[in-house]
């Protein structure tokens, strides 16, 4: 018999896709079955048994009135952080005491996502003893979730993460958030660096600013291997890192040929009908700087005005490959919506080398901070700070020359903010010289 | 419930023993063999089916990747499934994607096919699956999606359950790979957007449509004013004294914030900054739709999603007119765009004109944009258009 009737809920369990409501039972479940055993273990449970039932309690209460059952934050976390844990109540605690407190906990995640059962199954006892046992894996910006503790338990599942799973917490509030990138190099040849290790350099160089907030608002990283661009960096980094490369597409024209001839699948298998390809209509014709042509059966590509867009590489993968002199474009100040319109980000440097120890990209990383930081209003992101005070003076605090690289194309207007140093003789100017030639 | 220490922390030397800022575990404690001996030594890979994929290193080797979905809210007990899963067949490793799937990596195609087809026979007693095989290719991948009302305080809908019902609706192009291009569906549950939905090919989004009620007998005393006035994107909110009659009956004259109503756009914007502002409501709450963006620069540059349809009201616990309207979407689509078309390409090319059409929506004066200056560019300054 379940602690609340959730019918509503209920009718989330069947059809195919995997339901989050089935997760949440499966969890209750087990909680009330394993309750005796961790007792005897001398682990009996830290926060309520019922915990997830009365998870679904509340949740079926929001199906019904149509509106969240959570209240803001307060401030909780653990000593000395600003960030990693997000503050959660619920504004029915007499009904569901079992989510009464129902802290998050953002844990950083390794660099493209990949685990061990051992590590995963120590994170699962810790979380299972101490918190909800529910999660998601992962949070938007990339973090291994833990959803749903009491006050009294974040510091000692800090404390465990930290001296048991030589593990740290992630980014939340105004500071930087947990970075986050592409798998890259580790199972991608598309990757123009090792987005991992960049991920990881960075994250581990700016452990302050991460986990101590003390910026105007929200600062992301996103770290995408190539311009396919798989983990959204152009949409929702405040500095986004793409890949790419600046010598020739490396051709194979035996395998150019293949695919011509139709003993290879195009677009790596992708579509399910690959019958029938034609390099001209599903290649050529698509490029979108019309750079390449066949000349006497074989692919012919003017790299020079080639933009890198990657689909003639992604139909015919194993024909063309990315150049060999890689590195990576930065872009600035992407974001969702709130609160001036979304923005795309913008292109601050075209191409640099993603080499450790990184020195470069930190130096550039750390100019912008200090511009933001100086000059950001409270709650302003980078790309709003952007807008409001040109493209030019982020270009002029990184010491980026401009180039027509930067731009869509030129200004619309002539309304130019000329700089005094810029025009000969400066803007100091004596009425009565003027008068001599102007009288009134 | 006996409370049982970790032996880590003394609050009364909070200090003693501390460990901070060591950050993450370093990825390569966690890469699969194979995975670490090749490197950035990868030549190329091909989808053999939907779900698996193969990936061939310069060395010679080897590795197919099963990708299957996930709700992302995942229990531990699940992730111990998972657990055995990776210890069964893949030396006891496996790796999540950015879009929620789960991949497990093995070294033979025999061995990718026996794990599909275990992971695709299990299931959860109510009946979904719990690990579907797919998400690969010319097809819709799992939905990147944020909390809704399991754990938010600002969402104007449930995050999990519409993205259950969409993928409930879609899951035969899950398993399939019959699509023009990849469709990339997101979710975010409130205009803060704490996933990336502003630039998919389809994007729900969760809306509010009435602007706050002022709880004013609390606001100066939970709010700081100045910063719920600044919180205004359009300067709807100001400060200002009124008279009220508390919950205990006294009258007296409070500090507060008046909202010019006319001028809320309901991004709850007020709301982060103060409690005391509440938006959500059961029939002004909702969904908007928004489609053609992308992110890749793939053929085209990466673009915004538009706005296609105002309003879907929460019509829980299976939103039917959401599942309706996508269900037209992807088909419409999957009809009429050409091969390696993205959606909001595909829209370009015939015309928005053509695109209400050919998905039978409705066009309304909300879908017009009149937000700041950019709202302008969006507006026909050409004679080319069809009727």
């Amino acid at each position: 018999m379940p602690k609340h009737e959730t019918p509503l809920l209920d009718q989330l369990e069947s059809g195919p896709w995997p339901s989050f409501v089935s997760e949440i039972k499966r969890q209750s479940e087990f909680r009330h079955k394993n309750a005796e055993a961790m007792e005897k273990e001398g682990k009996p449970y830290q926060i309520p048994v019922d915990v997830c039932d009365d998870l679904l309690g509340v949740l079926e209460m929001s199906y019904e009135d149509g509106t969240t059952h959570w209240k803001h934050g307060g401030i909780v976390g653990v000593f000395g952080y600003g960030g990693g844990v997000i503050g959660r109540y619920c504004d029915q605690p007499e009904k569901f005491p079992g989510v009464a407190h129902f802290h998050t906990m953002r844990v950083n995640q390794p660099a493209g996502k990949y685990y061990t059962s051992e590590y995963l199954r120590k994170l699962c006892d810790l979380w299972d003893f101490r918190g909800s046992g529910i999660t998601n894996m992962h949070g938007a910006t990339g973090d291994i979730v833990f959803l749903g503790t009491r006050t009294e338990q974040l510091e000692e599942i800090f404390g465990v993460l930290t001296h048991e799973l030589n593990q740290d917490l992630g980014g939340s509030g105004s500071n930087l958030r947990t970075p986050a990138c592409c798998l890259g190099e580790s199972r991608c040849e598309w990757a123009c660096y090792d987005t991992q290790e960049l991920c990881y350099q960075l994250t581990m160089e700016y452990q302050d600013e991460l986990h101590r907030p003390a910026f105007p608002y929200k600062f992301k990283f996103k770290f995408d291997g190539c311009p396919m661009g798989c983990v959204a960096s152009i949409a929702r980094a405040d500095m986004s890192f793409i890949g790419t490369w600046r010598d020739d597409i490396k051709i194979d024209q035996e395998a150019v040929a293949a695919y011509i001839g139709g003993e290879l699948k195009p677009n790596a298998g992708a579509h399910e009908d690959c019958e029938g390809f034609d390099i001209q209509k599903e290649v050529i014709d698509l490029c979108p700087s019309q750079c390449m042509r066949l000349e006497d059966g074989k692919l012919v590509i003017d790299n020079k005005e080639c933009v890198r867009c990657m689909h003639c590489i992604r139909v015919m993968p194993r024909a063309l490959r990315i150049g060999d002199d890689r590195g990576l474009s930065i872009f600035c100040g992407a974001k969702a919506p709130i609160l001036d319109g979304a923005q795309m980000g913008s292109l601050l440097i075209p191409f640099i080398k993603a080499e450790p120890p990184y020195d470069e990209i930190k130096e550039i990383i750390e100019n912008i901070w200090d511009w933001w930081m100086e000059e950001g209003k409270n709650r302003e992101r980078l790309g709003e700070l952007m807008k409001r005070q040109g493209l030019q003076k982020l270009l002029e605090v990184t010491g980026v020359k401009p180039i027509p690289q930067h731009i869509q194309e030129p200004r619309h207007n002539p309304y130019i903010f000329w700089k005094e140093e810029e025009v000969p003789g400066g803007w100091q100017r004596d009425i009565n010289e003027y008068r001599k030639l102007h009288p009134r | 419930m006996t409370f049982v220490p970790s032996g880590y922390y003394n609050p009364d030397k909070p200090m003693e023993g501390r460990i901070t800022d060591i950050g993450p575990r370093h990825y390569s404690e966690f890469l699969p063999p194979v995975i670490k001996k090749n490197k950035g030594k990868w030549l190329w890979h091909e989808i053999i089916e939907p779900g698996i994929l193969m990936h061939k290193a310069e060395s010679g080797d080897e590795v197919y990747t099963v990708r299957c979905g996930s709700p992302r809210l995942l229990s531990v007990e699940t992730i111990r499934e998972i657990c055995d899963i990776a210890d069964e067949y893949c030396g006891g490793y496996v790796r999540f994607t950015t879009r929620n799937n789960i991949e497990f990596m093995v070294d033979s195609l025999d061995k990718a096919k026996k794990l599909k087809e275990d992971l695709n026979s299990r299931k959860h007693p109510g009946g979904s699956y719990k690990f579907p095989v797919g998400g690969t290719g010319a097809g819709i991948t799992n939905i990147v999606h944020t909390q809704g009302w399991v754990h938010c305080h600002t969402p104007a809908t449930d995050a999990s359950g519409t993205v259950k019902v969409v993928m409930d609706e879609l899951f035969e192009d899950f398993q399939r790979m019959r699509l023009p291009a990849q469709l990339r569906i997101s979710m975010a549950c409130c205009l803060n957007m704490c996933g990336a939905v502003h630039c998919s090919d389809i994007a729900i989004l969760g809306y509010h449509r009435k602007p706050p009620i002022i709880d004013h007998e609390w606001l100066d005393n939970l709010c700081e004013i100045p910063l719920a006035v600044a919180a205004c994107p359009t300067g709807a909110i100001r400060p200002t004294k009124t008279k009220i009659t508390t919950e205990s009956g006294e009258e007296k004259e409070v500090k507060t914030v008046a909202i010019k109503q006319e001028r809320c756009m309901f991004c709850g914007n007020c709301y982060t900054m103060c409690p005391c502002l509440p938006l959500a409501d059961k029939e002004g709450d909702g969904l908007v739709i928004m489609a053609g963006g992308k992110l890749s620069n793939c053929i085209t540059p990466p673009k915004f999603s538009k706005v296609i349809v105002a309003f879907i009201p929460n019509n829980t616990p299976r939103w039917p007119e959401l599942a309706q309207v996508m269900r037209k979407l992807v088909d419409t689509y999957a009809k009429h765009a050409r091969k390696y078309e993205r959606f909001g390409d595909w829209a370009e090319r015939i015309g928005w004109e053509r695109f209400f059409e050919l998905c039978e929506l409705e066009f309304t004066h909300h879908l017009i944009d009149d937000f700041r200056d950019p709202a302008y560019y969006t507006w026909r300054h050409t004679s080319q258009f069809k009727f």
